[in-house]
């Protein structure tokens, strides 16, 4: 990618209002994100950084009570204008969760297909998927004698890999994650790292992270979030070296958070 | 030295020991206490039953004659009501279970039913009956048939295997389903695929509990026209029939010490049955769960 051009954006986000019930969590967010870019939400616990993102693929609302208006658009086209079928939006912007969920009943193959299957589009050489998916979830090397066994016999790193692995099945355009090595340990949490950098060439990215040393490792631009507001939106860089933002500055210094 | 004392008294001195031990003795004797009653019961009817167990009594017809007498269209009876009451009740119970927990946890319609389906669970039997002589016997038209006694006993037991199917369901955790509905996939396949499967052991719990309760039951079957000592079996829906429990109370009724002896062996294999229909299920189930990790 050519330094002095800006990508083209993905994802773009107006004036987000959420709640759960009569409980604010999002006032008016704006917010560009880019095509083949790591966008990395940072911010303290209750921020509103998770709600954020699952207002991008609408998995908010799924939760009983929660609403959100603005306007989000993937590709410049409103994904919550009438007639937009949020099932269909799932299957272009996918979603890694905190927590590594794969399937209980399901051998780690099944895992990797499991999201063709479910929206009925099961690829008539299955195997040819499930390779390529556990290898751009760097996993292949792992499992690949193991396909049949459980997906939950694999440890905690390898169980999100293979949530990864999952999502990208389906061909998302955009894979939207949740603090995703927030239950790993630190070489796990290496892996999935290096991981995003070799993502992002297919992919666009939005990381929810907690931790600030990861959001410098991977991403290109950086949005701090606080109590529901979007305070400072910059290049990953300028915003860890010259914040702009008071706030910002003592976030990303220790001095609260 | 001397510290070395203190740190052992200090290890041996915990109070609250005898409380302890006393606990636990009395809940053994909550546990024993009924199971020794339960197989007390049993085994009085066994050995007076057992002995009146042939091939001639499973394949006889009723008889005023105690030692010609046999409990084939009665025990043929049960079985058809069983089946049938589990072939209504558990495809109803389950869609019932899964709409209030999968879809409708939010609406007010889910939680008035929710009311209304623990208020049924509380209903005696007799109750059931009376709605089931009105409306499936007379209002329906199905007449004195095993069809309106099954469905009578489906309504019976659906309340049981709606609330084990919920507990079922909510034991599936919800980043379970959230993971299916981030790939793309829909309430109906989610809710399929992925929560379904993992609750069938609870499932079958509840249809283990369900068949238990049907089979027993006597009153309600009064009321909706089954025949205490009907000659032959059913040979359709639409057959008049015997049960069990109704071939069992109609004996046990008459001072014959014969009879009693018959309705203890009748008792006998209508246990005999009860566990061979919840043997089936319990080995289903640990298949299952085996297989959910």
């Amino acid at each position: 990618m050519r330094e002095s051009e800006e990508p083209a954006v993905k994802m773009s986000v107006r004036g987000l209002e959420a709640w759960f019930t009569k409980h604010q969590v999002l006032k008016g967010i704006d917010l560009d994100i880019h095509q083949h870019e790591v966008t990395a939400i940072i911010g303290p616990s209750g921020c509103g950084k998770s709600t954020f993102i699952r207002c991008l693929n609408r998995m908010h609302e799924l939760v009983p009570g929660a609403v959100c208006t603005g306007k989000v658009t993937l590709d410049e086209a409103d994904v919550y204008a009438n007639g937009v079928d949020p099932v269909l939006l799932r299957r272009r912007v996918g979603m890694v969760f905190q927590k590594p969920n794969p399937f209980p009943s399901m051998s780690i193959k099944d895992n990797v297909l499991a999201g063709l299957k479910l929206t009925q589009r099961m690829p008539p050489k299955p195997m040819d998927v499930v390779e390529k998916a556990l290898r751009a979830a760097a996993l292949w090397e792992e499992v690949k004698d193991k396909l049949a066994k459980p997906g939950t016999s694999l440890s905690g790193g390898q169980q999100q890999r293979l949530c990864i692995a999952r999502t990208l099945a389906v061909e998302p355009d955009v894979v939207l994650m949740d603090e995703p090595c927030s239950a790993l340990d630190p070489i796990a949490t290496a892996r999935i790292e290096d991981l995003l950098h070799t993502l992002k060439d297919s992919y666009t990215i939005v990381i929810v992270t907690h931790n600030m040393q990861q959001a410098t490792r991977v991403s290109n631009r950086t949005a701090f979030f606080l109590t529901g507001e979007l305070i400072e939106y910059a290049a990953t860089d300028k915003m860890f070296t010259s914040p702009t933002d008071r706030r910002t500055e003592d976030y990303i210094t220790g001095k609260f958070g | 030295m001397k510290g070395s004392e203190d740190v052992a008294a200090w290890l041996r001195g915990r109070q609250g020991v005898w409380t302890e031990r006393v606990f636990v003795w009395v809940a053994r004797f909550a546990v024993f206490a009924p199971l020794a009653m339960l197989a007390w019961l049993l085994g009085n009817v066994f050995i007076d039953g057992a002995s009146r167990i042939d091939w001639d009594f499973i394949t006889g017809l009723p008889s005023r004659h105690a030692h010609k007498a046999g409990i084939y269209p009665a025990l043929m009876g049960s079985l058809w009501l069983i089946t049938l009451t589990a072939v209504i009740a558990l495809p109803l119970g389950v869609a019932t279970a899964v709409y209030l927990e999968e879809y409708g946890r939010t609406s007010r319609l889910a939680g008035i039913i929710e009311v209304a389906i623990a208020n049924l669970a509380g209903v005696p039997s007799i109750i059931y009956g009376m709605l089931g002589l009105g409306v499936f016997v007379r209002f329906a038209g199905l007449g004195p048939s095993v069809i309106a006694g099954a469905l009578t006993l489906a309504l019976l037991v659906l309340p049981i295997v709606i609330m084990a199917t919920r507990e079922a369901l909510r034991t599936v955790r919800d980043s379970l389903r959230e993971a299916a509905l981030a790939l793309g996939a829909t309430r109906w396949r989610t809710t399929w695929h992925v929560v379904l499967p993992m609750s069938i052991p609870g499932i079958l719990t509840g249809a283990i509990l369900a068949v238990s309760r049907a089979i027993g039951e006597t009153a309600p079957l009064v009321l909706v026209g089954a025949v205490a000592a009907i000659r032959f079996a059913p040979d359709g829906v639409d057959s008049p029939y015997g049960a069990l429990p109704m071939q069992i109370y109609k004996w046990t009724s008459v001072p014959n010490k014969d009879l009693r002896t018959n309705a203890a062996a009748a008792i006998v294999v209508l246990v005999i049955v009860l566990l061979l229909l919840n043997s089936v299920a319990i080995w289903l189930r640990n298949r299952y769960q085996k297989r959910a990790y």
